[in-house]
């Protein structure tokens, strides 16, 4: 191997002047958590109206649910972020669009809406499946006893499907942390971005690699040490065993 | 809205987009399940062998690849490839790959990983009484796997390896990022050549969808159809 390391690459200055590679390496980090943390949020709410709209006795509601889950789940993440970077701004009036383009932070914007709603087809997906794996009692019993449908979906399914659900958010979770890398496509500088813009300026491509996974691996630990946490204190006695169909990235 | 939508430039690129582009997306898809649906299937009986020089790096290998981003391991292979090749064929520079046999090992040793967690589950859903009653017969383990296990593992698992499939398909486009030209990257050069991004971006859109929405839709037929009752 004529392959040159250089572990002490990390500690030199970047070409932006001022960080080290190794802080250039952590504030893509910070960019990364940041993007999944409100991608995930925006996945969550969105997920659950259009999961909950599934489990509805009305037809026009489930239509509406499925076709939002098809168009999101059909088209590549890719794509969807390169829609909403590139093609939005032309489609909307002149004004809005301009503004949009001269936004400063456009692809974190973009790469948090994009990557959101992505994930919320899928987490609409494991909402259905936890809503319908309730006993039908619970809701039946929740309206016999006078509660409104919107009620009944408030205090007694979704708090019970949310406990169940904890172990397969907790991956769609993670995947939210993966997919996050997408976002180096329309030009956010996170992790994967600035583990390639070191291997650009300084050649060394294994290490800053290296240290990329490594980082990913260590965040992908944390989240799931910490979820397990949450999932001691909060899942429901007897319901330990729902598996969601395991598909997917 | 669709007042400045060039809908001949999409016509005029047609053979462009569809015969370089999709035909390397399909290859690869179809190449890269393949090899991908083997080596998951050896990784997962090392996992399920129970000896431990087997399980620890099936396991290590597919908990790594399960925790890194797609991105970054098409950036590691990328410039890892040509070294393994050195490697393997002794030769004194790292070897030249092209582009579709980077991409091809790739996407089959990335994907290897998913498939094992897959086919892992299909062969756990054999019910034992059938690898002890096989070997009660005095078939060896390579017979009980074969003729029994494996047989039905596979025809249990079609659906989930078909919907995994299609998510492979949709990854493809990925390789974007190290500028190959699958459909999305033949796409995007003409968008670029041409100034067209908002007619070129919107087609690969509706190409994608009508493909992996066509296929979803006959892989929920064929599970129906082949759903064993129990």
């Amino acid at each position: 191997m004529n392959y040159h390391w250089n572990w002490s690459i990390f500690w030199e200055l970047s070409p932006d002047g001022t960080h080290t590679y190794f802080a250039t390496l952590m504030l893509g980090t910070a960019w990364t958590l940041i993007t999944s943390a409100c991608a995930f949020t925006i996945a969550l709410v969105f997920g659950s109206i259009v999961g909950v709209l599934r489990t509805t006795p009305y037809s026009w509601a489930m239509r509406l649910g499925s076709l939002y889950v098809d168009v999101f789940r059909n088209v590549p993440l890719l794509v969807q972020m390169f829609l909403w970077y590139f093609v939005l701004p032309e489609l909307l009036p002149q004004a809005l669009g301009d503004w949009l383009k001269q936004l400063s932070d456009a692809s974190f914007y973009t790469a948090v809406v994009a990557l959101g709603l992505y994930m919320s087809a899928r987490i609409a997906e494991q909402i259905r499946a936890g809503i319908l794996s309730l006993p039908r009692g619970q809701r039946l019993a929740s309206l016999a006893l006078g509660m409104t449908l919107p009620q009944a979906y408030a205090y007694v399914l979704l708090p019970m499907t949310y406990r169940i659900l904890l172990p397969p958010l907790t991956s769609e979770l993670l995947n939210t942390i993966k997919n996050s890398a997408v976002a180096l496509t329309i030009g956010l500088m996170e992790l994967t971005a600035r583990a390639r813009a070191m291997q650009e300026f300084s050649f060394q491509v294994f290490e800053a690699f290296t240290a990329a996974t490594i980082i990913y691996i260590v965040i992908n630990m944390l989240v799931t040490f910490a979820m397990r946490m949450v999932e001691r204190r909060l899942t429901i006695p007897g319901y330990l065993g729902f598996k969601a169909p395991a598909v997917g990235h | 809205m669709f007042a400045h939508f060039d809908f001949g430039e999409i016509v005029r690129s047609l053979p462009y987009l569809f015969y370089t582009g999709m035909t390397f997306t399909l290859l690869l898809t179809a190449l890269a399940t393949f090899i991908g649906i083997v080596v998951g299937t050896l990784l997962a009986l090392m996992r399920l062998s129970g000896i431990s020089f087997l399980t620890v790096p099936a396991a290590a290998y597919v908990n790594l690849m399960r925790s890194v981003p797609f991105v970054l391991m098409i950036f590691w292979f990328y410039f890892l490839v040509p070294y393994i090749g050195q490697w393997v064929t002794f030769s004194a520079q790292p070897l030249q790959v092209g582009a579709f046999a980077s991409s091809l090992v790739t996407f089959s040793l990335f994907e290897a990983a998913f498939f094992c967690e897959i086919m892992r589950a299909g062969i756990q859903s054999i019910p034992r009484g059938q690898v002890a009653a096989a070997q009660a017969l005095g078939m060896t383990y390579p017979m009980v796997m074969g003729y029994v296990v494996l047989p039905q593992a596979f025809r249990n698992m079609v659906p989930v390896l078909l919907t995994q499939t299609i998510v492979l398909f949709q990854d493809t486009s990925l390789v974007y990022v190290i500028s190959v030209t699958d459909f999305l990257g033949a796409a995007s050069k003409v968008a670029e050549r041409d100034g067209r991004l908002v007619e070129m971006y919107t087609f690969a859109a509706c190409v994608y969808f009508v493909i992996s929405f066509a296929a979803s839709r006959a892989v929920q037929v064929l599970q129906r159809r082949t759903a064993i009752i129990r």
